[in-house]
């Protein structure tokens, strides 16, 4: 793990309240983070935890009710849209259902040409656009060829994820925010996805934050866990810390409540 | 999208209804072509023309060249269509009053009844009871059955500008004929002349052409008023979202007829065309299409798609045209199809309550409709003024409606079988 | 087998397919054998599309278009089903005989209608010479039995939360003691500790007599080894492996199974250092299924006769059996290669 380095993202008392009077919710609920550069951050929770939400705040799609996200040791400041577009050459995100997450009406060079211009590549040939494109599909273990001139939905979920990732590789940013994304594809295609995913973090050095609700999952890829319940950090530290030892009543449950197969799965629990 | 389109033509009801309208649209193209008499031309002297081929005596008395032909059936036909009804009940009365028994007779026998008159009818028979009168009448109609009986032709004969005496000209015996194609003036009215006067299938196809550019324009400006409010209002939100919806909710809550009543009443006859009219149809009914809008693009603007685009940088003019319009795209489609349908029965019904376009210009299906019901064609039994018009508006509303269906069950995965 | 008396479901070499509305047939399970013992489980597992889902849905012998039964024999002590018309099925086995749980099951209950009424329902249709008060005394002592309070009875659906919603069901399903209950993924969409609950009153149900046996059908592995005595991966609407759960989760012997099996997570100590196997490509579209093995595609230790013709289920004793034309040791060798 690297040294204790300054925080790439960091949260004081972000909260996201939803509705008013008696609809009035809670998604998030005064959170306080620290992401730093380079670590893989798994923030677990069930459904309904407020995690998708949390996300959604990280990436500037929805503004907290309160609190501050601090961006790179300054607060984040995504008033403009020109100051958005520049927050999201830094912060990327894939979401977790493959089938949802393109526009079923834009073919597939479309979607990594955005990445090749938003990157500021819009005056680049046409020939170098198709290099790029061919290296980020590769990367992937996407043949470009066969994908041009295709729409999204001709592809399995697995290959759309991969897409997605070749999406990144093309992008480059310094935080990805990866919102279930294995949850939809099958078990056998996880893996693949997986490890392609730690490989661009290797390659490019970024930040990865997972945002599942599989303890297993966030056990396997991540040096730091944050357990979320209703809205709040229960329980955050290192992975084996918080997942082989863990201290909150919740966090135990939570974790004892998953089926295993080395150990002896209690069912008198519950 | 040719996938779209060809899962599309797979339903049964969007081809049906889409075959019925092409078929409207081609009639109403063609027509016009084939026969290009002006549509309001006054053609006729008087009202109510029955459906039919209308042939110049003149010039068909004095066409070039007359046929002989020898048809068996000519003479019966002949009497059969001048002896009224009413005169064959008189004559099978008189024939039973003079002892043939009741059942031999069959008035609709043309060929039997007059066999049965010819051998029995003697004008001295006295039958108790009948009065000078009546016995006068059987003499007149026995005389008249003579005439028609009789095998002698027609004489023409002209006026000699000498001598001022009528000189024969020429004998058109019974069996002559003409040759309709030879005749030089003939005008097929297959569904009559109107109270005006005017050919009502040219006048029809004419106004068909009309109501349905009112409607498209009608229901173009509906669908892009409503397309663009439910946009805005559905992806920005906010206040701009309440003041759109309030404006929205403010024209649902007014019945829009009653508005379109107003609004027609006020332009006034003399500014009231065709456009007009359809502009103000569009305007009054974009309520529905904007709602409707509204809602699908809030349930698409939080879809991870429409995330992705944002954090690819797109503006939101993008995100909006990209992004949110080809989704709704086939909703805005069948809104478009059924706010032309809409607009074409909302001309019928403002035209029919005399608040269509003024009325010299052009024919529109509800201004025919209201010429019909003013001069009580209705009543008087002058179908083909008014039941064409009711015909052709239920095709177009039933093939737009068809259509209609038919998308719905392709881009509706609930009916999608 | 030696003992048939024991033997409660038996299935041999059921085909069903699919008809789309092109005409095109997809044999989606196609001659899956297989026999459950009283009082045994069977997990039933494999990716999205194998034709697990559809396999529940041909065991119940009740088929509705676009599902078409071809061939085969199901038969429930002693009595084959697969002929029977519909009407039958469905008058005289499902729920007496059969019980079939889908995933969506607690969203299928009218929520206008309290828990009770669903009960009445049961009855109505199988025993409707049972007084109101005599079922609903059974109501309530099953229901006690199987541990869901007995107020639940006089509720509603929506007062329900999901986990009680999906026990209720199941409750209610098998009132009437079916020989064997189906259950189709029936907790995927719940929270891990509902999941546990779920769990727990499934294999209750046997103990208590309620059934004398299941059928379970997942996709999470974990959670299959914990439930049923034997599994079975299904691939491409065929069978590739049938052991015991133990066998089945440490020592596959199919090369499918075998990636299946790596590619399970669980929070245990040890699952860092483990590298999680992935299969690479995507199952062969069943409309036009290959001629040979239908994994070659996907397999690391294809050979060239693999495509040529079907490759047989190979019984290897003990009750297990794999469809590969490679030999158990071969198998067993080139996975320890591979580490």
């Amino acid at each position: 793990m690297p040294a204790e380095k300054d925080p790439c993202l960091s949260g004081r008392g972000v909260t996201k309240v939803f509705g008013f009077g008696r609809t009035r919710t809670v998604a998030v609920d005064h959170v306080d983070f620290d992401f730093h550069e380079g670590e893989v951050i798994s923030i677990v929770g069930e459904s309904g935890s407020g995690k998708t939400t949390l996300a959604k705040v990280l990436l500037g799609l929805i503004n907290p009710t309160e609190g501050e996200v601090y961006f790179q040791g300054k607060e984040r400041d995504i008033g403009s849209y020109r100051k958005k577009k520049e927050y999201w050459k830094q912060i990327q995100a894939i979401f977790q259902d493959p089938y949802c997450s393109y526009n079923i009406f834009r073919k597939i060079d479309t979607v990594l040409l955005d990445c090749i211009h938003m990157r500021g590549g819009r005056g680049l040939p046409r020939a170098k656009k198709v290099e790029l494109m061919a290296e980020a599909c590769s990367f992937v273990n996407l043949k470009f060829d066969e994908l041009t001139n295709k729409y999204p939905f001709e592809l399995s979920g697995g290959q759309m994820q991969r897409l997605m990732i070749a999406r990144i590789f093309l992008l480059k940013p310094k935080i990805l925010l990866a919102d279930e994304p294995t949850s939809m594809i099958d078990a056998c295609s996880r893996a693949t996805i997986l490890d392609m995913l730690m490989q661009l973090r290797d390659e490019i050095g970024m930040t990865v934050v997972f945002i599942t609700h599989d303890i297993g999952l966030a056990y396997y890829v991540s040096d730091v866990v944050y357990i979320m319940e209703n809205g709040r950090f229960v329980e955050s530290g290192s992975a084996d810390n918080v997942i082989l030892h863990p201290k909150e009543t919740y966090t135990q449950r939570l974790i004892n409540d998953v089926p295993k197969i080395y150990e002896e799965w209690d069912l008198s629990t519950v | 999208m040719e996938h779209t389109l060809r899962q599309v033509f797979r339903s049964g009801k969007f081809v049906a209804g889409f075959s019925i309208f092409v078929a409207v649209l081609l009639i109403v193209f063609l027509y016009p072509l084939i026969v290009p008499h002006p549509p309001l031309e006054i053609i006729s002297q008087g009202t109510f023309f029955p459906p039919g081929i209308y042939v110049d005596v003149y010039d068909s008395i004095g066409s070039t060249t007359h046929y002989t032909l020898n048809l068996d059936d000519a003479v019966a036909k002949r009497i059969a269509s001048k002896l009224k009804e009413e005169d064959r009940l008189a004559m099978k009365e008189w024939l039973v009053a003079a002892g043939l028994s009741e059942s031999e007779i069959d008035a609709a026998d043309t060929q039997s009844l007059m066999d049965q008159w010819v051998n029995n009818y003697d004008p001295k028979t006295n039958i108790p009871g009948m009065t000078n009168a009546r016995r006068n009448y059987y003499i007149r109609l026995n005389t008249s059955l003579d005439g028609i009986l009789s095998t002698e032709g027609a004489i023409i004969a002209a006026r000699n500008p000498d001598t001022g005496v009528l000189e024969e000209k020429r004998i058109i015996p019974q069996s002559e004929y003409v040759n309709v194609s030879e005749v030089a003036n003939v005008r097929v009215l297959p569904l009559g002349t109107d109270n005006f006067g005017r050919d009502v299938l040219t006048e029809l196809v004419k106004a068909t052409t009309v109501s349905l550019q009112i409607g498209f324009v009608a229901g173009s400006i509906a669908t892009l008023i409503g397309l663009a409010l439910g946009l805005l209002a559905g992806y920005v939100g906010g206040l701009i979202d309440d003041a759109i919806m309030f404006f929205t909710n403010l024209f649902t809550v007014i019945p829009s007829f009653v508005l379109l009543i107003l609004i027609s009443f006020s332009i006034g006859q003399e500014r009231r065309g065709a456009v007009t009219i359809a502009v103000v149809i569009g305007f009054t009914s974009w309520v529905w299409t904007a709602r409707a809008v509204r809602s699908q693009v809030i349930s698409l603007r939080n879809r991870d798609h429409v995330n992705l685009s944002k954090l690819s940088g797109h503006s939101i003019f993008h995100i909006i045209l990209a992004d949110i319009l080809p989704y709704i795209a086939s909703y805005v489609v069948m809104a478009l199809i059924l706010q032309i349908s809409a607009g074409i029965l909302t001309e019928a019904g403002l035209a029919i309550l005399g608040l269509g376009p003024k009325t010299t210009l052009v024919p529109t299906l509800g201004l025919m409709m209201n010429w019909a019901m003013i001069y009580q064609a209705q009543i008087l039994g002058k179908w083909w003024a008014y039941f064409p018009v009711i015909i052709t508006i239920a095709l177009i509303a039933f093939s737009l409606n068809l259509m209609n269906t038919g998308l719905d069950q392709v881009f509706n995965p609930t009916l999608r079988d | 087998m030696s003992v048939m008396s024991n033997v409660v479901l038996e299935v041999r070499d059921l085909t069903t397919k699919y008809v789309t509305r092109f005409r095109e047939e997809v044999y989606a399970v196609d001659h899956v054998s297989l026999q459950v013992e009283e009082g045994k489980s069977l997990g039933i597992a494999g990716e999205s599309g194998c034709g697990k889902s559809t396999l529940a849905l041909s065991l119940m012998g009740y088929y509705f278009p676009p599902l078409h039964y071809t061939c085969g024999e199901i038969i429930i002590d002693g009595r084959d089903i697969s002929a029977m018309r519909p009407d039958d099925v469905r008058k005289s086995i499902l729920g007496t005989e059969i019980a079939y749980i889908p995933q969506s099951a607690m969203n299928a209950l009218n929520p206008t209608q309290k828990v009770i009424h669903f009960v009445e329902d049961v009855f109505q249709a199988h025993d409707p010479f049972k007084s109101k008060k005599e079922i609903h005394e059974f109501a309530k002592e099953a229901f006690e039995t199987l541990g869901l309070p007995e107020e639940v009875l006089q509720k509603y659906p929506v007062e329900l939360s999901g986990g009680m919603k999906q026990r209720t069901v199941i409750a209610v399903s098998v009132l009437l003691c079916p020989k064997v209950l189906i259950a189709d993924e029936p907790s995927s969409a719940l929270d891990v500790t509902t999941q546990k609950m779920v769990i727990k009153m499934l294999k209750g149900l046997m103990e208590n007599g309620f059934i004398k046996s299941m059928i379970f059908i997942t996709h999470e592995l974990p959670l299959l080894y914990n439930v049923t005595d034997d599994i079975m991966v299904m691939y491409a609407g065929q069978i590739v492996e049938k052991a015991t759960a133990r066998e089945a989760v440490f020592d596959p012997l199919h090369p499918y199974a075998k990636g299946l099996m790596g590619s399970i997570i669980v929070p245990e100590s040890g699952l860092r250092d483990v590298k999680l196997a992935a299969i690479p490509g995507v199952p062969p579209n069943l409309k036009d299924p290959p001629v040979g093995c239908r994994f070659a595609e996907r397999c690391k230790y294809v050979r060239a006769e693999c495509k040529v013709a079907a490759v047989p289920l190979y019984d290897a004793g003990g009750g297990r059996a794999y469809r590969c034309i490679l030999s158990e040791e071969v198998l067993r060798e080139a996975y320890q290669h591979a580490g």
